[in-house]
């Protein structure tokens, strides 16, 4: 299936763990809200794109692991790895915070996703590309999801917008991550592996600030902060979050149930 | 009737799913959604995740008119012993299979 031979470059494999990474992290976060839903129907909802998200995650790590050649399986790159080696965006590992800031998130997340997947669609690595295709159809539901939340919310009673607006406010710089510039992006832009993720910029901008502005949301000014998830630099947030994920693995190797 | 509706809680709806092409939709169960767009994604979460269905159908339960249970006798025992409503004396020619 995989054309390409391992072991593939660390570019190459780190471009594949940004990915799983943020999709494993938020499906982590959205897995915090199973039990916990503001009404039932959506407690599901949110759990459905969880697992979504997590089997997204478990695919790319299988395929990293195979081009990796180093017998690094999926529960390796999940549980055993450290913070450091972590590489999701930083806005995923912030904690869900109120249902506006949940659905916030998931909307500016998802969209980019879904940039993502479809130019993955002709990538050169036949079995990220497959997986993309697959990936591209729970990513489509999951924008359209938030989306509806979005608009119903925003444009929804004085309590439900204002907390919208607070929720863009505070996400809308952690966006600045998802185009800022990465040490691979000269090796990736050469092997054509996928798009630099600079060049998703557009697509998404075209995507999300009209559905914003029919939930009569404000965008944010643009500020300095870019946040530096995708290099391996957490926030305060991303251990505790670690710890509680990880426990099983780190507190009995290698146990099975 | 409406009286008794609490309207904190968000309009119950009724979901009928098709589990395949050329079967009908029946219904499986029921969901709370402030309008029809919200309970078709919601049926959708709620009901096909294990690949129940290829489509969904959503309505209001209070549009759906229902017999009063209170009046089946007269509604339904009279059918009871009318078996020649019942086409099952005729003879039917041996080529004719599957009636």
């Amino acid at each position: 299936m995989n054309t390409l031979t391992a072991p593939v470059s660390a570019a190459h494999l780190n471009y594949l763990l940004r990915i799983a990474d943020s999709s494993l992290i938020l499906g982590h976060r959205l897995s915090e809200w199973c039990g916990h839903g503001p009404v039932i129907e959506e407690d599901i909802a949110l759990t459905n794109v969880a697992l979504d998200l997590i089997g997204q995650a478990r695919a790319l790590y299988t395929h990293a692991g195979a081009s990796e050649g180093r017998d690094r399986d999926e529960d390796v790159f999940a549980f055993n790895r450290p913070q450091e080696e972590f590489c999701n965006v930083s806005m995923v590992e912030l904690p869900n915070g109120d249902y506006a800031c949940t659905i916030v998130r998931n909307f500016l997340f998802t969209a980019f996703q879904r940039e993502l997947w479809v130019a993955l669609h002709s990538s050169p690595d036949a079995a990220l590309a497959q997986i993309a295709a697959k990936s591209v159809k729970e990513t489509r539901y999951h924008v359209q999801h938030a989306s509806d939340w979005t608009v119903r919310m925003g444009d929804g009673t004085d309590e439900s917008h204002a907390r919208m607006q607070r929720a863009l406010d505070y996400l809308w710089p952690y966006t600045a991550e998802f185009f800022s510039a990465s040490l691979d992006d000269g090796e990736i832009a050469m092997s054509g592996i996928g798009p630099v993720w600079a060049s998703l910029e557009t697509g998404w901008r075209k995507a999300v600030l009209p559905l914003l502005d029919v939930a009569t949301l404000q965008i944010p000014t643009r500020t300095a902060f870019v946040s530096r998830g995708k290099e391996g630099t957490h926030g305060e947030h991303m251990q505790t979050l670690l710890n509680e994920m990880q426990f099983l693995q780190r507190a009995h190797p290698n146990c099975k149930w | 009737m409406n009286a008794h509706v609490n309207h904190k809680e968000w309009p119950l709806w009724e979901v009928f799913i098709r589990s395949r092409n050329g079967l009908d939709h029946k219904h499986c169960g029921s969901l709370h959604a402030v309008d029809a767009a919200m309970a078709l994604k919601n049926a959708r979460d709620v009901f096909t995740r294990r690949m129940e269905g290829v489509s969904v159908w959503v309505v209001r339960a209070d549009d759906i008119v229902a017999s009063d249970p209170d009046v089946k006798p007269e509604m339904f025992d009279p059918a009871a012993d009318k078996i020649y409503r019942h086409p099952t004396f005729y003879t039917l020619p041996d080529e004719v299979n599957h009636m």
